[in-house]
């Protein structure tokens, strides 16, 4: 049902706005869905929320223009790219008094993406690590399996065994390349082709163990216990975690940030620069960044948030879990990625799809 | 006036549907990458008239992109690695639909209405359903292996999703009553007498069968052929879905370079040539149709 209503949200995009309605174009289990019903109650304005799995899928859209949505969420890189295209609108900060309320360090950091935070604010952040069913993993690598470390998935050794069980990987170059340069000592944001070239040498052969390169499936084959190791998004790992707890099935899912380094994402908040409705984007962000939203928000999807007055309204399983909220020695355990230009990128694209395919 | 009428029709039909689309898909062929909104230069500047626009435009347009495609041999691999799934999933939908083409055209004549529906009948649910239902049939804990498991046929778990299997089967499902539905109107036609002429002359049933029926139904097992084929091709939610991560196809390279590296010009001049394929398919199949028209009002 939840399907149909995208689809039929998506239909009624090619038809113009009549009533005050605000449409949201998010990522895929990502919101508690009993705030968009309580944003409709206390605001009277219609929400229409549609969901993607990959920043390259909204950039398409970005830079085809008229999207018909009036908030988007990319992560820090993309943002910086689609602001130079002149993708986005400035915010209006008089329309968001609670902007007061967003996390002064986390702030900083975005800086990097958007300069002095004026086309976006953050929504969730967090890192790209491993998910990994521990008793699967522990039975075929032994106990002392390095479940925290990205030889799990590296070591074509360790692959070879893991295979049958099954690993996926994100379908996300600008992810997983980062971290095979990691693994290698390189900087993982280097912008040099030939630096670039190198994580082809990991990834070649550990490729024939991989299952699959997607970037939702996870969630719910590491639930089910289809699969035994993902590379994924924290909180994603997380959520998985709790479907398996819920469902009781014996399957344990734990996530860990790599030992070698693990890329922070910020997931940003913005206005396309041709939203048909802005005036209710700036009530919506306004609306997300209350802090008790916001952390109703964050307690659904163990996603940490850049909002500081809402840490008081986390509860203990989100701001107590260094797998969301990390501590001083695992934040400086974790880097940071700029966007590659259109002759790197091409060399990414094609050393992926080279990976992917084996050609 | 009237038959002019009845003829611009469907011209205007082609033009506003295909040729214009193509028109601009092939403008932005010739086309340069650029961080902006389109991602890509020149776009069409009428701000000094439309037609100083229009050639200030041609002036700007170059080849690059066809000869980029010619330097790498990725895209080579993805057409023929194309061609190569659609030829043979092509040639499986016609093992699999001629008998039942067949068996329904040889089904006594109440039953025939039913039995079309039947095979219609999945048309009503969409596509993308159709083809996720077959991720949970064929999936590792999925319902193919869980029964052939609990008949004790395999002792472990086949591994069929994320394979070229999967892209065969999904294609082979999809595409059955393309090929079932042509077959089953030739073969329908068919004078039953001409058997019996057959067997009485001396033919076996089987060499019947090779010598009359096959004959008669060839015009439509190829038409059955070719839209199967051509839709093939292109295919891209069949093995985006179910295709492994090493299922090269065409479609799916064009959806890398449309959205990974942002490159319409380079996803365009592959759609071009992609075109530029299935124009010989389209044109024997037009030829195809048209003889058999032909053949009927002699």
């Amino acid at each position: 049902m939840k399907k149909f209503a995208c689809l039929l949200a998506t239909t009624a995009m090619a038809t113009a706005a009549t009533a005050e309605e605000v449409r949201v174009y998010n990522w895929s289990d990502y919101i508690d869905e009993a705030l968009l019903e309580k944003f409709e109650a206390e605001t009277g304005i219609e929400l229409i929320y549609d969901v993607f799995d990959s920043n390259e899928v909204l950039e398409t859209k970005m830079l085809a223009g008229s999207s018909g949505y009036d908030v988007v969420v990319p992560s820090g890189t993309f943002l910086q790219r689609q602001i130079a295209a002149g993708a986005f609108q400035e915010l209006d900060m008089s329309k968001l008094p609670n902007a007061g309320n967003l996390w002064d360090v986390i702030q900083a950091r975005t800086e990097k993406y958007d300069p002095d935070n004026a086309y976006s604010i953050n929504y969730m952040w967090g890192t790209t690590g491993l998910g990994v069913n521990v008793g699967k993993v522990q039975e075929i690598l032994g106990p002392d399996a390095p479940i925290g470390s990205l030889d799990l998935v590296f070591n074509p050794e360790n692959m070879e065994k893991l295979a049958d069980c099954g690993v996926h990987f994100l379908d996300a170059p600008s992810e997983i390349i980062p971290a095979a340069l990691a693994y290698l000592g390189e900087d993982p944001d280097s912008q040099d082709p030939d630096v670039i070239a190198k994580a082809e040498d990991v990834l070649m052969p550990v490729r024939p163990y991989i299952q699959k390169f997607h970037s939702s499936e996870y969630i719910n084959a590491l639930a089910n216990g289809d699969i035994c190791v993902a590379i994924g998004w924290s909180g994603d790992v997380l959520q998985a975690r709790d479907r398996a707890a819920e469902a009781d099935n014996g399957v344990e899912i734990a996530y860990n940030a790599p030992s070698e380094g693990a890329l922070m994402w910020f997931d940003q908040m913005a206005i396309p620069a041709d939203a048909p409705n802005p005036e209710a984007a700036h009530t919506f962000l306004n609306f997300i960044m209350d802090p008790e939203n916001m952390a109703q928000a964050s307690n659904y999807v163990y996603y940490a948030n850049g909002n500081a007055a809402s840490k008081e309204f986390l509860v203990e399983d989100v701001i107590g879990d260094t797998a969301i909220y990390p501590d001083e020695a695992t934040l400086e355990n974790l880097y940071t990625t700029t966007p590659y230009d259109a002759r790197v990128q091409r060399t990414v694209t094609r050393l992926w799809t080279k990976i992917k395919s084996g050609t | 006036m009237r038959r002019l009428f009845l003829i611009a029709v469907p011209y205007l039909w082609l033009l506003a549907l295909f040729l214009v689309p193509f028109a601009i898909v092939l403008r932005i062929s010739f086309s340069d990458i650029a961080l902006a909104i389109p991602p890509y230069t020149p776009t069409l500047d009428t701000s000094e008239g439309v037609w100083a626009g229009i050639r200030d435009l041609v002036s700007q347009f170059d080849f690059e992109n066809y000869e980029f495609l010619t330097g790498d041999d990725l895209y080579w691999k993805a057409y023929l690695s194309s061609l190569q799934i659609a030829a043979l999933s092509t040639f499986f939908t016609l093992l699999v639909g001629f008998p039942i083409a067949y068996g329904m055209a040889r089904a006594p004549q109440e039953w025939r209405a039913t039995l079309m529906m039947l095979i219609i009948l999945p048309f009503w649910t969409s596509f993308l359903i159709r083809v996720y239902a077959w991720i949970g049939i064929l999936g590792t804990e999925g319902y193919l292996n869980q029964l052939l498991l609990s008949l004790g046929l395999i002792d472990a778990a086949l591994t069929i999703l994320n394979t070229q299997i999967a892209v065969y089967i999904g294609i082979v499902y999809t595409y059955l009553p393309f090929m079932v539905l042509p077959i089953y109107a030739a073969l329908e036609r068919m004078d039953e007498s001409l058997l019996e002429a057959a067997e009485d002359l001396g033919c076996s049933r089987t060499s019947a069968f090779w010598l009359v029926t096959v004959p008669l139904a060839k015009n439509g097992v190829i038409a059955g052929c070719f839209l199967v084929f051509i839709p093939a091709l292109g295919e891209f939610v069949i093995p985006s879905l179910l295709g492994g991560s090493d299922t090269l196809m065409i479609g799916k390279v064009l959806w890398e370079e449309f959205f990974s590296n942002r490159d319409w010009p380079v996803a365009s001049t592959v759609a071009v040539i992609l075109l530029l394929i299935l124009i010989i398919p389209i044109i024997l199949f037009q030829r195809n149709e048209q003889r058999l028209r032909e053949e009927e009002d002699a």
